[in-house]
């Protein structure tokens, strides 16, 4: 059965084989630690001494992905990521979990590109690579917009899922049952393979790597590819489409004011704030 | 009247219920509109046309598009961009504005994708610019910055508006409506019938109010003190991500940086001291009130209203006094 709706866009189709096991690719970026204060220097995030970890929504991907790889071993887990050479951290870490190899789109060229222009790359990438399942976090959790996995999606012509929480691989792995979270409750969907996913918290609990796992991601393979290798220029994806103007810390909130006395106080006093000052019960 | 702008709006519904988020969506174009000589027109995708046409208009719609066709009982990305490309053909459109829901926010990434034009998702203001275009403030990193964005290329610009910040109340209008028939690919049925929905409560990013627990509430079991305050107050119940990484609540109701971000009118933080990934997940409500037996918890520094004190104690106190106040 075939979902693929016909459109017509500048896609990339890739040709992929189910004879030699499943094929995945997850899409890796690195983030600044969530945990992290921030400041903006020159329009710019800044945290100094604060480390940077996958993206935490990356991880349940790369955790399902190593989760199908233990049941079907003959499948080959792919990292594609794109980001300057500090990335390679991440990778590696990600490697360690249990992805196989890795391809690292790196070059200046590639750097403040939006989600449209940052699809349109991976896209082409993924020319190069085969595959029967693409695996992505949510969305990222510097920029927060949740485009380009369902952007790559459909640039690939792609049946896609976002919001992921549970996936259930019909026994012969071309197919799945796919459940997402929407507001308020939750959907679920079959769809056959090949297929894009982006993955929420819920699906799974990301492991940590392993003493040995560390050890076998040092010989694994990362191929770095640059602009010119993927013939971006080729690409014509213009200017950016959306141009940040400034970036800011959010305004400060104003001062509160603790409650004092009883609890039946606090809460007579509150609940008549909320009413009078606050105009919200 | 010459009209400069068109913007579309798409409605999000479910089951036939309109989600109040859209409204907030058509009150915002409305405001842009008013300040560039521009057109609302809502785009309704639905089975029937049985939506209610009226309260678009209150909200700011001029024109009431409903697209009807059978396989558009509820929201499926592909025959909603199919639909909706469709007719983005047919119709100039200057923007096209739509709520920041998970739905809102694929479909959005999709019709840039096949339109080649830019997408600003979660905006929490909108405004218009010395040259008459729309310029959008959205967070990052969860609301740890503000980022001011504007468009550049091709038409329609697209933008999905985070729910509970643009709320509007209605007013009299006058519009019109129209309704054509949805032009759907020949596998819409296929794409529809496997498709299952499962529950419909309340969300905690659409709730006006949340009342979200932390470890201080020392137990799952306790969360039943929060669902009634909750359940008092019309809201949803949130939680911190210890909590959820406990077992004790489901995922879908973690607030904070890797879970929702949540803009309510009232956030009632009990027992949650406050991590930095919890504040960028919260800190946008309009009033945050804060119970903490720790006087230093850096809740309190995002707090309007705090109360230091044993969470177990206090929350049964405030549902029996807000009972009281909604009584009276």
């Amino acid at each position: 059965m075939v979902l693929q709706i016909g459109f017509l866009c500048d896609n990339i189709l890739v040709n992929y084989n189910y004879g030699v096991g499943m094929k995945i690719i997850v899409c890796v970026k690195q983030v600044l630690d969530t945990a992290a204060q921030i400041q903006i220097d020159n329009g710019k995030v800044v945290s100094p001494g604060s480390s940077r970890i996958i993206n935490p929504y990356d991880e349940f991907a790369i955790e399902e992905a190593v989760r199908i790889k233990e049941r079907k071993p003959d499948t080959e887990i792919t990292l594609l990521s794109l980001g300057p050479e500090g990335f390679k951290d991440s990778i590696k870490k990600a490697l360690a979990m249990g992805a196989d190899k890795a391809v690292h789109l790196m070059d200046e060229k590639f750097n403040g590109l939006d989600s449209y222009a940052l699809a349109r790359v991976l896209a082409r990438s993924i020319d190069k690579i085969p595959y029967d399942l693409i695996l992505c976090g949510r969305q990222a959790v510097d920029i927060d917009s949740a485009q380009t996995g369902p952007a790559l999606a459909t640039f690939l012509s792609i049946p896609f899922v976002t919001v992921v929480t549970g996936v259930d691989f019909s026994d012969d792995f071309k197919s799945a049952r796919i459940t997402r979270q929407v507001e308020g409750g939750s959907e679920v969907r079959e769809l056959p393979l090949p297929l894009l996913l982006t993955c929420q918290k819920g699906l799974n609990e990301p492991r940590l790597p392993s003493l040995k796992g560390i050890m076998a991601a040092k010989k694994k393979e990362v191929l770095t590819l640059s602009a010119s290798d993927l013939e971006f220029e080729m690409l014509d994806i213009g200017d950016n489409r959306v141009i940040e103007e400034n970036l800011c810390l959010p305004p400060e909130r104003k001062k509160g004011i603790i409650l004092q006395g009883t609890d039946e106080e606090i809460s007579g006093e509150l609940a008549r704030l909320l009413r009078e000052e606050e105009k919200i019960i | 009247m010459s009209v400069d702008c068109v913007l579309g709006v798409v409605i999000e519904h479910d089951q036939g219920e309109t989600k109040p988020v859209s409204l907030e969506v058509l009150s915002a174009a409305r405001k842009l509109a008013d300040q560039v000589s521009g057109k609302v027109i809502a785009l309704c995708l639905c089975q029937s046309a049985n939506l209610e046409a009226d309260l678009f208009i209150q909200h700011g719609a001029d024109q009431v598009q409903f697209l009807t066709h059978p396989d558009l009982q509820h929201y499926i990305h592909e025959n909603y961009a199919f639909a909706l490309l469709g007719q983005l053909k047919k119709y100039s459109f200057d923007y096209l504005l739509l709520p920041a829901t998970n739905n809102g926010k694929e479909l959005s990434a999709v019709l840039s994708a096949h339109l080649g034009v830019g997408v600003a998702t979660d905006c929490i203001s909108l405004s218009v610019n010395g040259e008459g275009d729309v310029v959008a403030v959205r967070p990052v990193s969860s609301g740890k910055a503000h980022s001011t964005v504007r468009f550049s290329g091709k038409k329609p610009h697209i933008l999905s508006l985070r729910p509970n910040i643009f709320r509007s109340p209605p007013l009299s209008r006058q519009g019109e409506t129209i309704e054509e028939e949805a032009q759907l690919s020949e596998l819409s049925k296929k794409v529809q019938d496997l498709v299952k929905q499962v529950g419909s409560q309340l969300d905690i990013t659409e709730a006006r109010i949340v009342v979200s627990g932390g470890l201080g509430m020392q137990g799952p079991e306790n969360f039943k003190l929060l669902e009634e305050l909750a359940e008092v107050l019309g809201g949803a119940v949130g939680a911190s991500r210890p909590v959820v990484d406990n077992g004790w609540r489901d995922f879908s109701n973690q607030v904070g940086q890797t879970g929702r971000t949540v803009s309510p009118d009232l956030y009632i933080a009990c027992g949650i001291s406050g991590a930095v990934q919890h504040l960028a997940g919260m800190s946008s409500s309009r009033c945050i009130v804060a119970i903490n037996s720790d006087p230093n918890a850096s809740i309190f520094s995002v707090a309007d209203y705090g109360i230091v004190g044993d969470v177990i104690q206090v929350v049964p106190s405030l549902t029996r006094e807000f009972k009281k106040i909604l009584a009276s």
